[in-house]
Order: C-alpha cells, then sequence, then structure tokens
C-alpha cells in the first residue's frame, strides 16, 4: 500500500470510515468535521465508524462526472451504519442496480480508484 | 404589507444559444420587460439578478448593455433558487417601502451535460461522490419506494411536459415523445434515463415588481433552506441521521407562502414546479400538498396535471422541454404565470386560471415558493 496514496488524507482506515463523534450530544457523523453538524458543538472526537451495514439506497454512475478519472460504471449509494445511528453516501462495488436490494448487508473495504490512488466502497458481504 | 404586483414580463428563450452572450441574453429580457412596464431610465429603484455560474457583477453587465446603471445592482445565488430569490428579495424591500419599483432578472449560461458545482470538494469530485443525476436517482427510487410508482410513471411525466412544451416558442425541446421512446432513452443513474433529466442550458428571464395594485399581484415569494438530518437533503451531505425524516425545504417554503398568500393548495388553477428530474415533479405534488402523501402517482394517471385536467403542471413544458439556465429557471416560471393568469398563452393557456403557484428547489439547498393571483 506504500505505492498508493488514499483519495483525500483522514477519510478511512484499513478497519472502516474515520467518522467524528460529538463530545455533547454523543451523535455520529461523516467525514469527521471539527464542529458537530447536528449541534454545533466545539469538541469532536475521531472514530472508527463500523465496517458492517444493510443497504439504503443504490444506483450505478455510467459516464464519468467532471473530475473524476476512476472507471466506469461505479456503484454508487447509501449504507446504514446501524452501530454508529448513520447513514452514508459511498460507492458500491456493485455497478448492476438489478443485483442489490434494500437491506442487503454490506462491507467496508478499500478499493483501487486510479493508477497511484485509492478510494472506500462497500460492496455486499 | 402594502401589494406588490408584476408591472412587466419579458423573457429570452431557454436552449443553446452559441451566439449570444449572457449579457445578451439577460439585456433582451429586462428590455422586453421593461418596455411592458413601460419603466425607463430611473423609473426602478434597484435591480436584483439571480445568477450561479455568471461570475462577478453579471447583473452590472447587463444593465450597462442597457445604459441602465446608477441605482443599485445586486446578484443574489441560491442556487436552481437564485431567480426566486431575487423576486423575494425584491418583493420585501417593495412592501417595506424601501422601494416603488425593482427590477428583477435572473440570467445564465451553462455548459451542457453534468452540473460542475463549486459546492464540493475537490476530493468528492476524484471520488465520484458529485455527480447530481446520481442522487437523484436515489430520491426517486425513495419516491418510487414509498409512492408505488413505477418507471412508466417517470415516464409518463416526460410524456405530459414535452407535449406542454411543443406549444411554448420559449422552450429549447418543442417536439412530442411517447413513453416508449422515454423508456428507451439510456440509463443515466437507473431508475433514470436520459429523457427524464432536464438539461442544464442558457438563458434569461427578467420581471419589474412594482408597489400596489395591479392585474396580476404577488401574494408570497417564500424562500426555505434544509433542515440537517436527512441524507438526501438539498444540502448534498455526506450523511444523515438514521430515521431523520426532516420537513423538506419545498415543503416549508409552500406551507410558508399558502400561509402568507391566504391560499391553500385546493386554491390552485396552474402550477409550475421543479421537474430537474422526472420523480422530481412527482416528489413536488406531494411536497406542495397537491396531493395526499403517496398519491403523486393517482394525480399523473387521472390527467389531472396535464394541460385540460384539474390543475395544470408545468404548461409551460418545465424544465424538461425548456432546460435548466440556473439562475434565470425559477423567473421563467413566474413569466409563464404571469402570462397563463393574463389569457396569453395560445394553444397550452389553462382556461381561467386566477392563482397560480411556482415552485423550485436544487442542489444550493434553498427552495422557493411563489403565489401569484390575478
Amino acid at each position: 500500500m506504500s505505492d498508493v496514496e488514499p483519495v483525500q488524507p483522514g477519510l478511512f482506515c484499513e478497519a472502516g470510515l474515520l467518522g467524528g463523534e460529538c463530545g455533547a450530544c454523543g451523535r455520529r457523523h461523516f467525514p469527521r468535521a471539527t464542529i458537530c453538524p447536528w449541534c454545533g458543538h466545539g469538541e469532536v472526537a475521531e472514530v472508527t465508524l463500523s465496517s458492517e451495514g444493510t443497504l439504503w439506497g443504490w444506483t450505478a454512475v455510467n459516464a464519468a462526472p467532471p473530475g473524476y478519472d476512476g472507471p466506469v460504471p461505479y456503484g454508487f449509494g447509501v449504507v446504514e451504519l446501524p452501530a454508529d445511528g448513520i447513514q452514508v453516501v459511498t460507492r458500491l462495488v456493485e455497478s448492476d442496480p438489478s443485483v442489490l436490494a434494500v437491506g442487503t448487508v454490506m462491507r467496508f473495504r478499500v478499493v483501487p480508484l486510479t493508477p497511484g490512488t485509492v478510494t472506500w466502497a462497500f460492496e455486499r458481504a | 404589507m402594502n401589494a406588490v404586483h408584476i408591472a412587466g414580463v419579458g423573457m429570452h428563450p431557454f436552449g443553446r444559444h452559441a451566439d449570444v452572450t449572457a449579457t445578451d441574453m439577460g439585456a433582451r429580457a429586462v428590455r422586453a420587460a421593461l418596455l411592458e412596464a413601460g419603466v425607463g431610465r430611473g423609473g426602478f429603484g434597484a435591480a436584483f439578478c439571480g445568477t450561479a455560474y455568471g461570475g462577478i457583477a453579471t447583473g452590472h453587465r447587463v444593465l450597462s448593455a442597457l445604459g441602465l446603471t446608477g441605482g443599485p445592482i445586486v446578484d443574489i445565488e441560491a442556487g436552481c433558487a437564485s431567480g426566486a430569490a431575487a423576486l423575494s428579495l425584491a418583493a420585501g424591500a417593495i412592501a417595506a417601502g424601501q422601494y416603488e419599483t425593482v427590477l428583477v432578472f435572473g440570467v445564465e449560461k451553462m455548459p451542457a451535460g453534468f452540473i460542475r458545482s463549486s459546492f464540493f470538494a475537490p476530493w468528492q469530485e476524484a471520488a465520484g461522490l458529485t455527480p447530481a443525476p446520481a442522487y437523484f436517482a436515489l430520491r426517486a427510487q425513495q419516491l418510487m419506494a414509498g409512492s408505488g410508482l413505477t418507471e412508466r410513471d417517470l415516464a409518463d411525466v416526460v410524456v405530459k411536459n414535452r407535449r406542454h412544451g411543443a406549444a411554448n416558442p420559449d422552450a429549447m425541446f418543442r417536439s412530442a415523445v411517447t413513453a416508449e421512446e422515454v423508456l428507451a432513452s439510456r440509463v443515466v443513474c437507473a431508475p433514470l434515463r436520459l429523457w427524464m433529466l432536464c438539461s442544464p442550458n442558457e438563458g434569461a428571464a427578467a420581471v419589474v415588481l412594482r408597489a400596489g395594485d395591479g392585474d396580476v399581484r404577488l401574494r408570497a415569494a417564500a424562500l426555505r433552506s434544509h433542515l440537517p438530518g436527512y441524507v438526501l437533503n438539498e444540502g448534498t451531505p455526506m450523511c444523515g441521521l438514521i430515521g431523520a425524516d426532516p420537513p423538506t425545504p419545498s415543503r416549508m417554503a409552500a406551507d410558508a407562502a399558502y400561509a402568507e398568500a391566504g391560499v391553500g393548495p385546493e386554491d390552485l388553477d396552474v402550477v409550475e414546479c421543479q421537474d430537474t428530474d422526472a420523480a422530481r415533479e412527482l416528489l413536488a405534488y406531494e411536497e406542495l400538498r397537491l396531493c395526499p402523501p403517496g398519491g403523486s402517482g393517482a394525480l399523473l394517471r387521472d390527467g389531472a396535471t396535464a394541460l385540460g385536467g384539474r390543475l395544470p403542471v408545468n404548461p409551460s413544458g418545465g424544465l424538461l422541454s425548456k432546460g435548466e439556465p440556473l439562475g434565470a429557471s425559477a423567473l421563467g416560471q413566474v413569466v409563464e404565470l404571469v402570462r397563463q393568469l393574463r389569457g396569453a398563452c395560445g394553444p397550452r393557456q389553462v382556461d381561467g386560471a386566477r392563482v397560480a403557484l411556482a415552485h423550485t428547489v436544487g442542489r444550493g439547498a434553498n427552495a422557493s415558493a411563489v403565489v401569484l393571483s390575478r
């Protein structure tokens, strides 16, 4: 992994997404912010979010949008992380919408994006 | 609050105009509106210009082209609701007695294809997490599951609006289409196909507002933004809270506009709503309370929202026919509705229209609801 870089530092590690947990309201968010987006409190701790969740919404992107140099088509959706109380917008490994369904168990993984960069995605567990 | 009326409207057709600058489009729309209102130099106290992609001093450039500078000229950016935001601020200033007459216009010249937005961080683009149609598709999926809608219903929205737009000389697409043709167009982001999505394009629209009563009254111009929590809210967040279901900005803006205007959805005769994609129009039926929750499909299938129906929606052809020049689109709706209320729409006229609602919403996180009456 030394020859590849994440699409952006601080978003994820090998174990999962790096989120924030508010020191006041206790709710979590992603990506980690310095101020809680739910209550405005200024103390936020970093937490590694759950690597397993369930599928809430999904589609596929069939043409490269501006600023994107990765492969197409690619899956796109929202995965619910019940252990963290949140839903995250995410890339999906599956780019065929017909093989996915609400509630499908999904697992976090790091995936190649371009030569030299990696990003995260969720795939069917 | 002082009454406000529409003294004049003007429009530059929406479409692709390679040889016309944004400034020229704006100048033509403004000139037409001022002529209709009988207003010349010194005849308006301020000018508000809605634009998202125009750059610094877009409004100044338009009024410079007409030799009409000297008063305050302010550009307003509120995403898809930019033109309505300009209208709302202008109406408030008149109602408060600050100005007697205000010029409001919107102008935009956008590239074709995916809308690129400075709203996002570069890494979000690099990671593929920004394409608007993907977010629209997820919202369409949620609506379809909750309201029992099919892909055929989405296609039928396109068929309706394109049929309406065929009679609108200011529209970009002026030909009717069939549901089979819509369902044969390529998938952009399932369930949305190319013909179910509006085209970002170019155009301008202008409205002159004036204090007091006139033939078309501006009864309300409400703006609202998204509340935190919902993962698919108009702010396009990267996360949401499980179970969060706050009222949408469209719902909040509509309710505020109904209250301010003293009318309800049952009083409406004609509606122009945000049909960025076909599902967005059906979601608007529910948000604007044109039907009960889950009732958008029945409203469409009954023909209620087609010309000749009980409550025609998007008689202009909507954004699916006109395209969407962001800063101009909300005012384009207002121009259409003013002409409808005046009985000046020819083959796409809604007979006897007296109360009208215009609705916009978009990624800029703002939603607007404008009520007009004659």
